[in-house]
C-alpha cells in the first residue's frame, strides 16, 4: 500500500450518535426526559432554547429524541414541576401568540395551593371581557404543570376542565397541593364567589391563604361585589379578587 | 455540494440533516486525527450545531455561493485549534485505562500513524489530513486553512516526504 492509500484508509464512518445529537443541539428535533409528577409519568419536551411542552409520558411526540436536558437546567426542571411555577426555567414559547404568552405569565404567578379563575385571569391581563380567550389559553398551555393552569378554575368557581390528561388529574394535582377542590365546588355550588372577614374588613377569593385563615365565627360567604360592597369591605391585596 | 447549497438557502431545517449525512464521515475522520480519538465525537457535533447557527444567520445569497465543505472545514478546524489549546491549559486527568491497564480501543495501525502524524509541523500535518485521509482538493484546503493553494500543495507534499521518511526509519 502506498502513503497516501494508508492514510486513507484511516478514513472511518462518523458513530450513528452524531446525527441525533446535532439535531438535538440545533433544536431541528425536540429532546424529552420523563420525570415523575403528582399524574403520574410526564415528558418534559426541550429544545436548546428552553424547555417547550409537558405531556403525558405516552402521549409525547413520536420525533422527540429521549435525552439529558441541559445540565443547568436539571434541578431547575424538578423545582418547576414541583413548585408548579418556571421559576428561572428557560421557556420555548414559539409559536404561543402575545396575548397567550401574557396570560400564561400571569397564571404562573398564582401560589401553590390556591386557584383564581378564567375571568380574573382576564381582568389581571387587562382584557376584562376576555374570559373565553383565556380559557383557551389555559386549554392549549404547552407547559402544564410549570405553567399551573391546574390553579385556573371556571368564572362560576366549579373546578372545570384540564388539558392534561382530563379533569381527574386537575383535582388530584389540587388535592396533592392542599387546595381542597372539594370544599372549592361547595362553595360555587352554594354561589360563593368571596369570603371576607368582618374583622379585617377584607374579602378574598375563597383560596387566598388570608381567607383561609378567617376563623369560622368571623367568616362572611359573599355571591357578589355588590354584597362585599355593602358589608364595607375592601378587596384583599394579596389575591386581588377584582383585578 | 452546490445543490445542497441551493436547498439549504431556500429551507435550512430541511436540508440541514443532509449536509450532516454528507460530511459527517469526513469532520470526524479529520478531527480523529488532528484532535484525537477521545475528542473526535464531542468536536465534529460541535461542528454541525455551529454550522447550523451560522447559516441561520446568513442571507439566501451568501448561503447558495459557500463552498461547503471547505467552509464546514474552517468551523471544525477553530473547534479544534481551540480545544488544543483549552486541552494545554488544563492538567490531564490519570485515565483508568492507564492505570488499570484496560485495551486501548484504538487499533495499533491508527496510534502509530497519529504518532507519526504528530511528528509533522502543525500545517503540514493539517495539510496531509485534510488531502489523503479526508479527500480535500487544494483549493478547499486553501480555503478551509487561509494559506495560498501552492503553500498547500508544498504542505502536502513535504508532509508525505517526511512520513515517508519517518517510515523508513521505523524499519
Amino acid at each position: 500500500m502506498t502513503i497516501e492509500e494508508q492514510l486513507q484508509s484511516l478514513r472511518r464512518p462518523a458513530p450513528a450518535t452524531v446525527r441525533p445529537a446535532v439535531e438535538l443541539g440545533t433544536g431541528l428535533v425536540p429532546g424529552f426526559s420523563v420525570y415523575e409528577a403528582p399524574v403520574g409519568e410526564v415528558a418534559v419536551v426541550f429544545t436548546p432554547r428552553g424547555v417547550r411542552s409537558v405531556r403525558l409520558a405516552d402521549e409525547v411526540d413520536p420525533g422527540a429524541i429521549e435525552a439529558e436536558p441541559p445540565r443547568a437546567w436539571r434541578d431547575r426542571i424538578r423545582r418547576a414541576l414541583e413548585e408548579g411555577r418556571p421559576g428561572d426555567l428557560p421557556l420555548d414559547l414559539e409559536g404561543v401568540s402575545p396575548f397567550r404568552r401574557r396570560v400564561l405569565e400571569k397564571a404562573a404567578t398564582i401560589p401553590k395551593g390556591e386557584v383564581r379563575s378564567y375571568g380574573w385571569l382576564a381582568r389581571h391581563v387587562g382584557k376584562p371581557g376576555a374570559s373565553r380567550a383565556v380559557g383557551s389559553a389555559m386549554a392549549t398551555n404547552p407547559v402544564p404543570l410549570i405553567i399551573p393552569c391546574h390553579r385556573v378554575v371556571r368564572s362560576d368557581g366549579r373546578i372545570g376542565a384540564y388539558s392534561l390528561g382530563g379533569p381527574e388529574n386537575k383535582w388530584k394535582l389540587l388535592r396533592y397541593e392542599g387546595a381542597e377542590p372539594e370544599l372549592l365546588e361547595e362553595l360555587a355550588a352554594a354561589k360563593v364567589r368571596f369570603i371576607g372577614s368582618d374583622t379585617t374588613g377584607i374579602f378574598c377569593v375563597p383560596s387566598c391563604r388570608n381567607a383561609r385563615r378567617i376563623t369560622p365565627q368571623h367568616r362572611l360567604s359573599l355571591r357578589s361585589e355588590a354584597e362585599a360592597e355593602r358589608a364595607g369591605l375592601r378587596p384583599c391585596r394579596v389575591c386581588q379578587p377584582l383585578g | 455540494m452546490d445543490e445542497l447549497c441551493r436547498r439549504l438557502a431556500v429551507d435550512l431545517d430541511g436540508a440541514f440533516p443532509e449536509l450532516v449525512d454528507a460530511l459527517a464521515s469526513d469532520v470526524y475522520s479529520g478531527l480523529r486525527r488532528l484532535a484525537g480519538a477521545d475528542d473526535a465525537e464531542d468536536l465534529t457535533q460541535e461542528t454541525f450545531i455551529r454550522a447550523y447557527r451560522a447559516l441561520g444567520e446568513y442571507d439566501a445569497e451568501r448561503i447558495r455561493n459557500l463552498r461547503l465543505r471547505a467552509w464546514v472545514w474552517t468551523i471544525a478546524l477553530n473547534l479544534g485549534r481551540n480545544h488544543a489549546r483549552d486541552k494545554a491549559r488544563r492538567p490531564t486527568p490519570v485515565r483508568l485505562e492507564d492505570r488499570f491497564g484496560v485495551e486501548d480501543p484504538e487499533p495499533a495501525d491508527e496510534a502509530a500513524w497519529d504518532h507519526r502524524l504528530r511528528s509533522l509541523p502543525p500545517a503540514q500535518r493539517r495539510a496531509v489530513v485534510l488531502r489523503h485521509v479526508v479527500g480535500l482538493d487544494y483549493e478547499e484546503i486553501a480555503d478551509a486553512t487561509g494559506r495560498p493553494p501552492a503553500t498547500v500543495r508544498s504542505d502536502v507534499r513535504r508532509g508525505l516526504e517526511r512520513l515517508r521518511a519517518a517510515m523508513e526509519g521505523e524499519s
